[in-house]
């Protein structure tokens, strides 16, 4: 288990509540074939925002 | 033959002036007024800035682009406004004084049926001691905020770079210079884009990069924050943005105002009273703005700066100025015409209308420092504030005066947002949002002020093939080319 950004959390000060992604979570941003249907998802979202504003 | 003089040709003003002289035609006049010789698409300033794009690609020459248009272009920029004319004649004009090489100085009036300020805003270092003088950058901090200024930012950021690889540490202090900053934004993908550089170039371990904001809370972005569903919670853009700052190991000081800059130090005054001091070797810090300084002047020659112009510079449209206290407030506060509430012949768009208030709640040090965000109007609401306020001047010269002007409020718009993390076609991410309205309404959407089935965040490398993309089709809807009129603003 990837520990790396929980190592950035420090206990009581500014970090202490704050949430961090776990590898798997990491991995998926960059994952092509997963950020390729984000992409379609995403701009039909945005195609709907910008049609409700114009 | 009526003639519209477009004071700017940024994202609103561009948007206007490109818009009117289609619809208008031949038979009418559409004049550009901007001092710069280029269009400059600023969100890409920020990769330009990080040495991942250059000035040419994010630039383009005006001219051109404006004789194809048939828009009558002059390099200048715009003084004084004369709304009713001088002693000589009822006829608006405005007085500009040209910047073009070989006629720079010399000044010209020009006479308007209608005129849309688009001036953008004034970026006010001056306001900051040791930031800047009045509005050129000072030698202490880098700036994003235009190519030129992006281009020497990647310079420093190589020079820091290169002293990183030959084991020196290096301190990064990114964000607002001043307690009523906008643009937070622009400074979030400045730091992290840094970072993903600093990663790419093996040189992160011995960085220590540091946030400084005006913000209240992290992901606040002069809008008060926004509320994001995921995984059927609905979350506070604080609990993101707080995780992206603790995982990419970048710490914050926020509800700050920064006081004074000197060489490698910063001074600020918190919102609990307290002071300090924050050393750095690499600073980047977003000024303040205010309106450009145009001047008003009534028919007898007497100064009405003040009738037209709020305090700070913007032009006054139709909002309310008198909402008084943060409880007072209403989304009915905020503008939906963009026409001068004095001269129904002087509308304004984008960055150069006067906002009613802030949107983020105003907070102050117990010294009486006000540290508040101000109100970002970012691309989108610009450019269909630009279009609609073209709608409206050119039903006016068509139609008639009292012909019905649209609408195009921020309370009424949704925004969408990409905020960069990190270029790069496979390993690069940005944060894709949409935020609807831009201005809460918590009388429509009690709690959050948003509708939340519009308004949505996430991280991703698709977020950033999304910056891309509109990148290249903002610049070829500028340059008017082919299908320009189907890319919605």
């Amino acid at each position: 288990m990837a520990l790396k950004d929980e190592k950035n959390i420090e206990a009581y000060g500014q970090t202490y509540n704050a949430m961090t992604p776990g590898s798997f979570a990491k991995s998926m941003r960059t994952c092509k074939i997963w950020q390729f249907f984000r992409f379609i998802a995403i701009n039909i979202k945005m195609i709907v925002v910008v049609g409700k504003s114009h | 033959m009526a003639r519209l003089v477009v004071l700017g040709g940024g994202v609103a003003g561009h948007t206007t002036a490109t818009f009117a002289a289609k619809w208008l035609g031949s038979g009418h006049e559409v004049v550009v007024v901007t001092p710069n010789s280029k269009w400059n698409w600023i969100p890409s300033n920020i990769w330009v800035g990080v040495g991942q794009m250059s000035k040419e690609e994010v630039t383009f020459d005006l001219a051109p682009v404006y004789a194809k248009a048939g828009i009558n272009y002059k390099q200048a920029k715009a003084l004084s406004l004369n709304p009713e004319g001088n002693e000589s004649s009822d006829k608006s004009f405005v007085t500009i004084e040209y910047t073009e090489a070989g006629k720079a100085g010399q000044t010209e009036t020009i006479e308007y049926d209608y005129l849309v300020n688009a001036t953008g805003p004034k970026l006010n270092f001056g306001a900051t001691p040791g930031l800047g003088e009045g509005s050129e950058l000072g030698e202490h901090t880098v700036s994003v905020c235009t190519a030129d200024h992006a281009v020497h930012a990647a310079s420093k950021l190589k020079e820091s770079i290169e002293k990183m690889k030959n084991g020196e540490r290096q301190k990064f202090l990114i964000g607002t210079g001043h307690g009523m900053c906008t643009c937070q934004g622009a400074a979030f993908e400045y730091i992290f884009n840094i970072e993903h550089e600093l990663n790419k170039a093996g040189v992160r371990d011995m960085a220590d990069m540091q946030w400084i904001s005006n913000e209240s809370f992290l992901g606040d972005f002069g809008m008060g924050g926004l509320h994001i569903k995921s995984m059927d919670y609905t979350v506070s853009s604080k609990i993101f943005a707080e995780s992206l700052f603790v995982e990419r190991n970048v710490k914050w000081l926020i509800g700050a105002h920064v006081s004074k800059v000197e060489a490698g130090s910063i001074d600020y005054e918190l919102l609990d009273g307290s002071t300090g001091k924050e050393t750095f070797d690499f600073a980047m810090l977003i000024p303040p703005f205010a309106g450009v300084g145009l001047k008003a002047f009534a028919k007898d020659g007497s100064d009405i700066t003040d009738t037209v112009f709020a305090p700070n510079g913007f032009m006054k449209v139709d909002a309310n100025y008198a909402a008084g206290a943060y409880e007072n407030w209403k989304a009915s506060d905020w503008p939906s015409t963009y026409q001068n509430p004095t001269y129904s012949n002087l509308f304004a768009a984008g960055i150069a209308f006067a906002p009613p208030h802030p949107i983020s709640k105003p907070m102050a040090a117990p010294s009486g420092t006000p540290i508040t965000p101000t109100p970002p109007r970012t691309g989108m609401p610009s450019g269909i504030i630009g279009k609609a306020v073209a709608y409206s001047v050119c039903d006016l010269i068509t139609k008639g005066e009292n012909a019905h002007l649209h609408e195009a409020s921020m309370a009424d718009m949704g925004a969408a947002c990409v905020a960069s993390t990190g270029k790069g076609v496979f390993d690069g991410t940005a944060a894709a949002m949409t935020v609807y309205p831009v201005v809460p309404d918590f009388d429509k959407y009690p709690g959050t002020g948003r509708d939340t089935d519009h308004t949505f965040g996430e991280i991703g490398l698709a977020g950033h093939w999304i910056k891309h993309i509109l990148h290249f089709l903002f610049i070829w809807k500028a340059k008017l080319k082919f299908g320009w009129t189907m890319i919605p603003e």
